[in-house]
């Protein structure tokens, strides 16, 4: 289901073309028939109430669980049809945040963010603790090297997991939630750093939120997933789409049902 | 407290006074609900000019008067209760969802087996592609390629070695004890207590010592496995790992089976060692038996072969109790509960594993004649 676009950019590169794809497991279908896609350095939302299939989706777009049936397409490669060895070649051009940091517990900071880069790449083991370092300062860790995920707060895990995301110098980086958990301030700590990554580095973000705020601050271009419909309910720049609500849905939730 | 009520076929009048703290009559309740019912006038009212503290319980009465009310279409008039008290009831009546009841279903006995050999087959093809997984693991890690970190092998080998050397010793040492009095019954029955030292021997050698070794890494370091690995799969690490191409059996799972086929062996002659301490102990100090004259029958008892069955055993066990802890980890589900039950199943399926290969292998020595 496509569903007519508010100011939407159209001159960008794709780098995501989802085509009529089906969600769910087994029986239980969250989403039936969507399609969108996501330009080259947007911050693109995927948005939609509590249980909606918004995680799903993402899980869906990474990866994590096969489609029902459709395509996504990354810079052109079917990611759905690919092999293993395809998509691990696809993936490496893609970073995760997890809505828990996903860091690896026995592992420190610094251990986490080089693992990808000793999985992928033959720099040499001072290239990569350089590399690190950056990462690290670039979240504004600096320092936390030796650190291990319990030995700092939430906020700063998911900094450590943006970090980790980051550490291949992806093309996309996808964000589940990421201000799940983080007091506001945090959140918008967080929320400011995406849009700096974003705009020095034209990282494109794919982020899964229902927070309004951050949904208002940091996104180019969104898509609202309605569970009623199965399907995308509202495609837009958010504040465009808060202006020119497609349905009430769209309106209730960008207005906390106040409106 | 006091709960009344009147009607007539017009209204039904509800009087609440006093304290209505932790409100649990019954009886009275009942006899309102039931005139309640029965009522086909217009609306409900409630006098509480007298009513003073309440709580919880009487919200909760007068929640089923406000349902009972809608049931037979009479209106309710809240004026007369206190503001905040009418507010609860009006909150708790604003959304009802109206869920739709949720069905059990009874399958027949028949659709039941079915049911259970469908998720037998469907976890035996599991196991299978897991051991699969696993041998193409090794594979990678003698040419290699495998994504192994050696400080988490380095980390297995610490916590499967000296730090179970303890409890391992101390359970060997009691077995062999047992082994030996319970034998030394039956054999100073025919004057033959000096074979004890035999029995000892031969049984903590070709058998016991790798299973006690065997069922207390099971209970210890399997249940570690898929604790581990279980809580890593709720906190996203092994989808972290997946979308970053690195394959868990390398990265999880081989540094564990590594570290247990070499030192189950290891830790199956320190079994068999205690084992033979334990019998000794009751050689020497009940039955009279000289140390020299234990040791002696001991060594004329142990066989090489025997020897050599019982650690091959507890190289075999180690792998199973790996990749028990492993597998019922991976396949841990997403929540608390989920680790639990992933760390109760690898314990108990490795136990019984370790059985079944116990008799598969000791049927198949004996054809051998080992």
């Amino acid at each position: 289901m496509v569903v007519a676009g508010v100011g939407r950019m159209s001159e960008k590169k794709t780098v995501i073309d989802v085509k009529n794809l089906t969600v769910g497991y087994g029986d239980f279908i969250l989403m039936k028939d969507i399609s969108f896609d996501v330009k080259q350095g947007d911050i693109f939302i995927i948005m939609g109430g509590s249980g909606c299939g918004k995680s799903s989706l993402l899980r869906v777009l990474t990866g994590l669980v096969p489609a029902q049936s459709g395509d996504v397409m990354i810079n052109g490669q079917d990611f759905t049809q690919a092999t293993d060895q395809e998509r691990a070649l696809i993936m490496q051009k893609c970073g995760i945040l997890y809505q828990s940091g996903a860091l690896f517990s026995s592992m420190t900071l610094a251990e986490n963010i080089s693992l990808p880069l000793q999985q992928y790449t033959d720099y040499s083991p001072q290239l990569i603790k350089e590399l690190v370092s950056l990462k690290l300062a670039l979240v504004g860790l600096n320092g936390f090297e030796d650190y291990y995920p319990s030995e700092i707060s939430g906020g700063m895990k998911k900094r450590a997991g943006l970090a980790r995301a980051l550490a291949l110098d992806p093309q996309i980086v996808y964000c589940d939630e990421p201000s799940a958990g983080l007091d506001p301030v945090s959140s918008k700590l967080l929320d400011d750093l995406l849009m700096e990554i974003n705009q020095s580095l034209g990282t494109t973000f794919v982020v899964v939120t229902h927070e309004l705020a951050s949904i208002f601050a940091i996104g180019k271009d969104s898509i609202f997933l309605d569970a009623a419909i199965k399907g995308i309910g509202g495609r837009g720049n958010p504040k465009e789409l808060l202006k020119n609500p497609p349905n009430n849905t769209v309106l209730e939730f960008l207005t906390r049902g106040e409106k | 407290m006091t709960l009344k009520f009147k009607s007539d076929s017009d209204r039904f009048e509800i009087d609440l006074g006093g304290d209505f703290i932790a409100y649990d009559d019954n009886g009275a309740k009942e006899d309102l609900y039931r005139s309640l019912r029965r009522f086909r006038g217009k609306e409900v009212v409630f006098a509480a000019t007298d009513l003073k503290k309440w709580d919880s319980s009487l919200v909760v009465v007068l929640f089923e008067v406000a349902r009972l009310a809608e049931g037979n279409t009479v209106k309710v008039d809240w004026s007369s209760l206190p503001q905040n008290l009418s507010e609860l009831v009006r909150l708790a009546l604003e959304v009802d969802r109206k869920p739709e009841q949720k069905k059990t279903i009874h399958l027949p006995f028949v659709d039941k087996v079915g049911d259970w050999g469908i998720a037998v087959h469907s976890g035996i093809g599991k196991g299978g592609r897991f051991i699969g997984e696993t041998l193409k693991s090794v594979w990678r890690y003698i040419t290699g390629v495998a994504v192994m970190r050696k400080v988490d092998l380095w980390f297995a080998l610490e916590d499967s070695s000296y730090k179970a050397i303890g409890i391992v010793s101390l359970v060997s040492f009691m077995v062999g004890l047992i082994l030996a009095f319970v034998g030394a019954i039956q054999l100073k029955m025919f004057g033959a207590q000096i074979y004890v030292a035999s029995l000892v021997a031969i049984g903590m050698t070709r058998i016991m010592g790798a299973i006690m070794a065997g069922i207390i890494m099971a209970g210890r370091t399997g249940a570690s496995y898929a604790a581990t690995i279980g809580t890593m799969q709720v906190n996203e690490e092994i989808d972290a790992l997946k979308t970053m191409g690195i394959p868990t059996t390398d990265f999880l799972v081989l540094p564990r089976i590594l570290s247990l086929i070499v030192t189950m062996p290891i830790l199956t002659m320190l079994a068999d060692l205690m084992g033979i301490l334990g019998g000794a102990v009751v050689g020497v100090v009940m039955l009279d038996i000289s140390a020299a004259e234990y040791w002696k029958y001991t060594l004329d008892a142990v066989k090489m072969n025997n020897f050599s069955v019982g650690v091959f055993h507890g190289f075999i066990y180690g792998a199973v109790i790996a990749l028990c802890g492993c597998y019922y980890g991976v396949n841990c589900g997403r929540n608390a509960d989920s680790v639990g039950v992933a760390t109760t199943k690898a314990v108990v399926s490795a136990i019984v594993w370790m059985i079944v290969v116990t008799g598969i292998l000791t049927w198949l020595l004996q054809v051998w004649g080992v």
